[in-house]
């Protein structure tokens, strides 16, 4: 059933503001720790006293290369950083220092899969660096706002996407996109709760066929995925409504209500703002060249999708197997740390691997809520287990009882000892004559029920099994089991 | 009274060496000579226990043969420049009360190297203006007569230096705000290239202007001075990191005529300039050709724009850097207001003075929506044809002379109504600051009532030592 | 072009300044004297000319990711006109 939202096509920009995790601010010494004190982290730099001066900070730049180079753009070789003037009380020297004419990083692009598995490309316009302001605080008085300048002058970068979004769901997963290449490279921590990252949304519809730009609202300060989402379907929702009972839409920045799920105008004068731009005369040209761009390079990391890709290749790993140990670079390296230390270097090999991590491993940090840095076995032991249960000698579900004992221990030689240990405590029988004894025995202790199976009780083969297992303490290989008691049990028939 | 002191710190520091002199007595006898003249209202804070102490240690530090460069330099320094735990107000009201929490790079230097810090001087709010009658303290006056101004927006650096309160003052310039104020009051005044001394500490008001300058009576003092003072700075991302000169050997050499050429600009001649003025540098230029120097005419064509260029540029600039005065974290904030728009206005339209929050307005507008290429972008366009200019009279000569103030000191109250005519007689100096480069203005003479004006010699970037050198020639 | 009242009174609010009646009319008085003035730049042909942003075209001033001393909370607080706890303290911006 079509509704009248569907004659219209939403289009969607995102501009995401992503804190990088350098150790100082962006142009002053100070420290950029997030837990500091309130006004601990400041300086007369980034107090906007009277005389002081802004000096670049190296890593930034890096950084900031690096998110272009991640997402394809082209590095502009020579830039200028610019003053964009306006009062408010936790920006410090009146204006903030940003690039206007010309950002670092220009005509790029990241790739999602969309609803329907297709891929698609959504343009980056632009990629800059700047600095951040202070936090206010405004719940303090009725009368009054508090302001700390610790966060004032941390290095921001800005990425503008291109009006390439045409729903909640894409914008989604293009956020997801940006920020899972923001903490792959290392950069910003994706933390958007905490305002390390911040999302704001240019939103405008359609008729669908419609070759024009509808006029466009601006909403800003998103600070969760489902904000976003949420945000930008209310948004358009009313949008849609006003074109459709024949009213235009103007433009405004709003601010999205998350309690009724609404979006208003801002009450600030946010459109009178003009922030007379021009060129920082305290900060000097910025060139870079190819060498800096080679060395950046150099030091990126694999792309999240590139490494997905291989990881099906090389790993025979499904899509969603690829998509889940990927997903953050540390997991990923854990995963790549297991098939390194292999001695099967196999697909079987490879896909039991997957499978203790995803379980095992991915139950352990999901139930102690700690990252993969933290988790206490090595990759070399896991991959010991993973060997054992592709050559047969623990069966699957020995090894989930032999990883859990595993967990006890701390240092890697420890565990590699202990590991031993396991194995050969939970070492499965597979030699086919000694199996083949002790099913002969059981079946021969069990005549009445090898009866009933003959006429019929198929059924009778599962206790039997239980029967085996028991009989050798759990370490039969099960498959031989089966193919031995078929084996017998057709024997007996004849 | 005390005994006279010698002139000039190498003299100073002969006797101090040879004990004829300590650094104490030296110290009381600026102290002195500030209170007999506090009519002329050139002191805003007087640091007189701390210079005594100081004169103290170094006396000390001078028996064991471990003082610095500067030992028995004392020095004022102009509000515009930080100087730790002590007031800094630019003579605004904006930043009445307010502390600065560092020293600024200069001052920093000049500690290091044993100079005394006599105190801050009064200056045009927020270095804005010539004549030193725009400031929260009141009006400066000229020593050579007290009903006319010493001209700004450095003029009490200037008359701290010619009425003897100290040996050497900082100061700093935008469009001449130390060369015009020497020139009216009979010293020395010199503007480095931009670049050549730190601006970290200077409060900014117009960034790609902004210098510090030295006033003194002797080219060698201020040579000293620049020594340390001058050089890289890595807090500050436009100093320039190009060699600093032998200024002190330069300042005590003299050119061999014959192989310095040096140039008027025909365009600096002409309407407006005062005729004792006039006179008096055109007998300066023949005064360097009986030396054997050859002084010809060169050209500087975009000379009718300088005004208008620097006018939108630095209001423009100035318009964003005074935009930290909002009452927010220091400095003066209204009493009564009733929310945080209403505290921001009624804080700046009290804090601020006229000529500064004509200039603000001027510069909001010029880089307002719509105008930026109109008047800002059209005016960098201009200044790189002006800098063009002296590059290429530099292709011919060495160094260019012209008036450095078109008249001698005008009365207390006579400009400050018409601000154009006020921005006009910046017209000789904002050529240097435009282009970035060294200009020095030297004692030229007297008029007929007494009153002093200079010439001024400007050089090549870099070439400090070149000015200091040719002042043995001109002075 | 001429600056009006309403233009006077624009830049004040992007400025934060306040004039009363006598002081606009000066003040726009002076800014369209200064500004005719100014415009007699457009006599000169600025085609082909590059604007001079850096005076010394210096390039590439960088500073090393390492963190230098910061004041105490104290001294950040010390020039406040108004702080409570460790937190500067201003007006709050009015809905209007």
């Amino acid at each position: 059933m079509t509704t009248v939202y569907d004659k219209y096509e939403p289009v969607i920009g995102l501009e995401v503001h992503a804190q990088m995790k350098t150790r100082t601010k962006a142009f002053c010494g100070c420290s950029t720790d997030f837990h500091a004190s309130p006004n601990s982290n400041v300086c007369p730099v980034c107090l906007g006293h009277p005389g002081v001066l802004p000096v670049l900070n190296l890593e930034l730049v890096d950084y900031a290369i690096k998110m272009g180079l991640a997402t394809k753009c082209s590095i502009a070789e020579n830039t200028l950083f610019a003053r964009k003037n306006y009062f408010y009380p936790d920006l410090s020297k009146g204006y903030q220092i940003t690039q206007f004419e010309t950002p670092l990083c220009s005509g790029g692009h990241v790739s999602i899969r969309i609803k329907d598995k297709s891929i698609k490309r959504i343009g980056i316009t632009r990629i800059h660096m700047e600095e951040d302001a202070g936090k206010s605080i405004h719940d303090f008085s009725d009368d009054d706002t508090l302001v700390d300048f610790n966060r004032c002058g941390v290095p921001l970068i800005e990425i503008v996407s291109e009006p390439d979004i045409n729903s909640s769901d894409e914008a989604h997963r293009y956020l997801y996109k940006i920020r899972q290449i923001l903490v792959y490279l290392g950069i910003n921590d994706g933390n958007l709760e905490e305002g390390s990252m911040r999302c704001d949304a240019n939103i405008s519809v359609r008729r669908k066929g419609d070759e024009r730009l509808g006029t466009r609202t601006e909403i800003k300060n998103l600070n969760s995925f489902k904000n976003v989402v949420d945000a930008i379907e209310a948004e358009i929702k009313r949008q849609v409504d006003l074109l459709e009972s024949g009213e235009k839409v103007s433009y405004h920045t709003m601010t999205y209500n998350a309690k009724d799920k609404t979006t208003s105008h801002t009450r600030s004068k946010e459109e009178a703002h003009d922030y007379r731009y021009f060129p920082e005369p305290d900060l000097v040209r910025l060139y870079v060249g190819k060498q800096q761009i080679d060395n950046v390079s150099s030091e990126l990391p694999e792309p999240p999708d590139e490494r997905s890709e291989r990881f099906i290749r090389e790993y025979g790993l499904t899509d969603a197997e690829a998509e889940e140990i990927t997903s953050e670079k540390p997991l990923a390296d854990y995963f790549e740390g297991i098939t390194e230390a292999l001695i099967n270097k196999d697909t079987k090999t490879f896909k039991v691997s997957a499978n203790i991590f995803r379980v095992d491993v991915k139950r352990v940090l999901n139930e102690e809520k700690i990252e993969i840095n933290k988790f206490q076995l090595s990759p070399k032991v896991v991959a010991k287990l993973a060997d054992s249960v592709s050559e047969g000698k623990i069966s699957a579900s020995a090894s989930r009882e032999v990883f859990a004992e595993l967990l006890g221990t701390i240092d890697e030689e420890q565990q590699i000892n202990k590991f031993a240990e396991l194995e050969n405590k939970y070492m499965q029988v597979s030699g086919e004559s000694e199996i083949e004894e002790i099913v002969m025995r059981v079946l021969s202790e069990n005549e009445d029920e090898v009866d009933r199976y003959k006429r019929g009780e198929k059924k009778l083969a599962g206790f039997f099994v239980g029967k085996i297992m028991q009989a050798s303490k759990g370490k039969a290989n099960p498959k031989i089991v089966n193919e031995l008691l078929i084996k017998n049990l057709e024997l007996n028939q004849q | 009274m005390t005994a006279s002191i010698p002139s000039g710190l190498i003299s100073i520091r002969q006797q101090l060496n040879e004990g004829t002199l300590n650094c104490r007595d030296l110290v009381i006898h600026y102290l002195e000579n500030i209170e007999a003249q506090k009519d002329l209202n050139v002191f805003i804070e007087v640091f007189a226990e701390e210079a005594l102490k100081n004169a103290e240690e170094i006396d000390v530090k001078i028996k064991e043969g471990k003082a610095g460069k500067l030992a028995g330099a004392v020095i004022s320094i102009k509000d515009v420049i930080a100087i730790k735990d002590k007031g800094l107000t630019c003579s605004s009201a904006i930043l009445k009360g307010f502390t600065s929490l560092y020293d600024s790079t200069v001052v920093a230097r000049l500690k290091a190297e044993d100079a005394i810090i006599i105190g801050r001087v009064n200056c045009d709010e927020f270095a804005m203006g010539s004549s030193n009658e725009n400031s929260v303290y009141g009006a400066v006056r000229n020593p050579y007569d007290k009903s006319r101004v010493p001209g700004g927006s450095s003029g009490a650096s200037a008359v701290s230096v010619a009425a003897n309160m100290c040996l050497a003052s900082l100061g700093s310039e935008t469009g001449g705000s130390i060369r015009q104020p020497a020139s009216l009051c009979g010293v020395t005044g010199l503007k480095a290239t931009y670049g050549r001394i730190s601006r970290y500490g200077l409060v900014a008001f117009a960034s790609s202007f902004d210098s510090i300058g030295i006033f003194a009576k002797h080219n060698s003092d201020i040579a000293a001075v620049l020594d340390v003072i001058g050089g890289h700075d890595e807090k500050d991302s436009t100093s320039s990191e190009h060699p600093k000169g032998n200024y002190l050997s330069d300042s005590s050499e003299e050119f061999d005529p014959s192989k310095v050429k040096i140039g008027y600009a025909k365009e600096y001649f002409g309407e407006g300039l005062n005729e004792e003025v006039e006179e008096g540098v055109l007998a300066k230029i023949e005064k360097l050709r009986s030396k054997g120097f050859s002084v010809n005419e060169i050209s500087l064509p975009h000379s009718k724009y300088l005004i208008q260029a620097y006018y939108v540029l630095t209001c423009a600039e100035a318009s964003s850097n005074l935009s930290r005065y909002d009452g927010v974290r220091y400095g003066h904030r209204a009493k009564d207001y009733e929310a945080l728009e209403d505290m921001y206005v009624k804080t700046r339209t009290e804090g601020f003075g006229r000529e500064v929050k004509r200039r603000v307005m001027l510069g909001t507008y010029v880089l307002s929506a719509g105008y930026y290429d109109a008047y800002y972008r059209k005016a960098q366009k201009v200044r790189r044809l002006i800098r063009q200019d002296f590059e290429n009279a530099f292709e011919e000569v060495d160094f260019i002379v012209s008036p450095t103030t078109p008249t001698t000191a005008f009365r207390i109250g006579e400009k400050i109504e018409d601000p154009l005519a006020m921005y006009l007689s910046d017209i000789y100096t904002v050529s240097a600051n435009l282009a970035g480069i060294p200009a020095m203005s030297v004692p030229a003479g007297k008029d007929v009532s007494g009153l002093p004006f200079g010439i001024q010699i400007i050089g090549k970037k870099f070439d400090e030592g070149g000015l200091l050198k040719l002042w043995n020639s001109i002075a | 072009m001429a600056v009006t009242i309403k233009d006077v009174e624009k830049i004040a609010t992007l400025a934060k300044l306040k004039f009363d009646g006598e002081e606009l009319e000066k003040l726009k008085g002076d800014m369209n004297q200064i500004l005719g003035y100014i415009d007699t730049l457009n006599e000169l042909d600025l085609t082909n000319v590059e604007p001079l942003e850096n005076i010394n075209e210096i390039e590439n001033v960088l500073r090393i990711d390492e963190p230098t001393d910061c004041l105490s909370t104290e001294d950040a607080l010390k020039n406040a006109p108004s702080k409570t706890g460790k937190y500067f303290k201003v007006p709050k911006v009015i809905d209007k």
